[in-house]
């Protein structure tokens, strides 16, 4: 027989699975928030006036923009403990491992898109809530920022399932996350279509949950009245029959 | 409007003002200030510094030399043995809160709606609590005519509509005088009045407002003084009547031709 469904079957609810997965999009998550963390600082090195800020952050993104992910996992499971006697203890596992290694890679690509993202709102943003007397940070967090996201969040979605498939390297420092999975299974069965077509599925479950999630979260910063009136909570009636007498002129 | 100049300290002064771009001079030494509740119109081709002027005033930019006064009290830079040394960036905008500012394109927040809009200031600048923030928000939108649309977005509401919203955000604050940067040069001409009318409004209410502007209409209505503004220096300063009807300045003559 070519294709058996009932190994198949079989194994598409098999929970070594579901585990795998979630191991996949657990490290992809936390390696996500790494670099969207450690790429907004990059991002506002690489825009500062300052020398001393550019420069570091330019190496950064040199850097690591020309090292495989796989150099830096290996590099990070096998070397680093070698040199770090502290990375040898038990909270340094592979998952922790494979998240702050992805992360690192992955933050000077997202440094790139944040970078691009702030530089997309315009000028007279920020000009205008200076005008107002906010002070800087008050001035990125609430005025650039949430119009620099909506700039962000499509090319971040890439990258999240770009990291969700990056996380499939981690095997060679033997995390278990979705590929290495079904790869336990065929080096015991051999069946590698059945085994690798439950790994299909589930890569094109997750990539399609990230979608819809993606998509939601886009509808949020569509900046219309539409369908937002019940949310925010309501002025009360008694300010809105005094604004309304108080209307002179 | 200036009939109750009780104290002689001009609200807003400007001396010997002085801003080169490149090392092309914008601002020539200016001199001008503003008393509490005076209009003041600045006319002037464009190019002249009359917005550079304003942006300086509201300490948007650093003066390369000269002094801002407001109520007295000397801004956004002080004197260190002859040299301008200018305030950090989170002092500035301590001291922007008194001045109000309103955009030629607005620059509404566009992920924020109307009323947000106006809030925002309040709760970020002011530590004003969220409540009394939209009350005192949405009595300010009432004021510019846009109680009904509180709940739009900047996107959803005309050039207009906009500037208003703009102006009740900057007015929301409560600035000792208010700046206008050509607040209708960006409007279609049917919406030019809408703003005007409330600015006129305002005047009426004792603001004491800067106004660059072309439009001529309004300098003469509501304007205690109008100013000409010409290669980074005042031409011609005079009352309205003055200025339009009888100007003393061949500069001024040539550019009213111009614009009547």
């Amino acid at each position: 027989m070519i294709f058996d469904p009932e190994i198949f079957f079989t194994q598409l609810v098999n929970p070594a699975y579901l585990w795998g997965a979630l191991i996949s999009v657990g490290v992809a998550a936390c390696s996500l928030v790494i670099a969207t963390v450690l790429g907004f600082f990059l991002a506002i090195g690489r825009t500062s006036k300052q020398r001393y800020l550019r420069a570091p952050a330019h190496l950064y993104v040199w850097f690591f923009r020309a090292l495989p992910a796989l150099l830096v996992l290996l590099i990070m499971w096998n070397a680093l403990p070698q040199m770090f006697p502290a990375l040898r203890s038990d909270w340094y596992t592979p998952f922790v491992a494979a998240s702050v290694g992805l992360g690192l890679v992955e933050a000077a690509f997202m440094a790139e898109i944040i970078r691009s993202a702030l530089s997309s709102v315009d000028d007279g943003q920020e000009l205008a809530a200076r005008a107002l007397g906010m002070k800087p940070g008050s001035v990125m967090r609430r005025v650039v920022l949430p119009q620099a996201i909506r700039t962000a969040l499509p090319p971040t979605g890439n990258e999240f399932i770009g990291l969700i498939k990056y996380s499939s390297l981690a095997s060679v420092i033997s995390l278990k996350e979705l590929l290495t999975t079904a790869q336990v299974g065929v080096n015991i069965t051999f069946r590698y279509a059945e085994y690798y077509t439950v790994a299909i599925m589930y890569y094109l479950v997750i990539v399609t949950i990230i979608t819809l999630v993606q998509s939601r979260i886009e509808k949020r910063f569509l900046w219309t009245s539409r369908g937002v009136k019940k949310n925010t909570d309501p002025i009360s009636l008694s300010t809105r029959a005094l604004a309304t007498v108080s209307k002179e002129k | 409007m200036s009939t109750e100049t009780v104290n002689t300290v001009p609200t807003l002064q400007v001396a010997n003002l002085h801003k080169a771009y490149n090392g092309t001079e914008v601002l020539k030494g200016v001199e001008f200030q503003i008393n509490k509740g005076q209009v003041k119109a600045v006319l002037g081709p464009s190019g002249s510094g009359k917005s550079t002027m304003l942006r300086l005033m509201a300490l948007l930019e650093p003066a390369d030399r000269g002094e801002i006064s407001l109520d007295g009290k000397r801004i956004g830079a002080s004197d260190n043995n002859g040299r301008i040394a200018h305030h950090s960036e989170r002092r500035l905008a301590v001291q922007r809160r008194d001045i109000g500012m309103v955009f030629q394109k607005f620059n509404l927040f566009p992920h924020l709606n109307a009323l947000e809009n106006v809030v925002l200031a309040l709760t970020e600048v002011q530590k004003v609590g969220k409540a009394e923030a939209r009350e005192r928000a949405f009595l300010m939108l009432n004021k510019v005519g846009l109680g009904d649309r509180d709940r739009h977005f900047p996107s959803e509401l005309s050039g207009g509509q906009q500037q208003r919203v703009a102006i009740a955000r900057a007015l929301v604050l409560n600035p000792h005088v208010m700046l206008f940067d050509e607040p209708t040069s960006a409007l279609d001409p049917e919406l030019v009045g809408e703003v005007l009318e409330v600015m006129e409004n305002l005047a009426a209410g004792g603001m004491t407002m800067i106004v660059v502007t072309h439009e001529v209409k309004f300098a003469r209505r509501a304007a205690d003084e109008v100013t000409l503004f010409d290669s980074g220096v005042i031409v011609e300063q005079a009352e309205p009547g003055e200025f339009f009807d009888n100007p003393q300045h061949e500069r001024t003559k040539q550019f009213l031709s111009h614009v009547h």
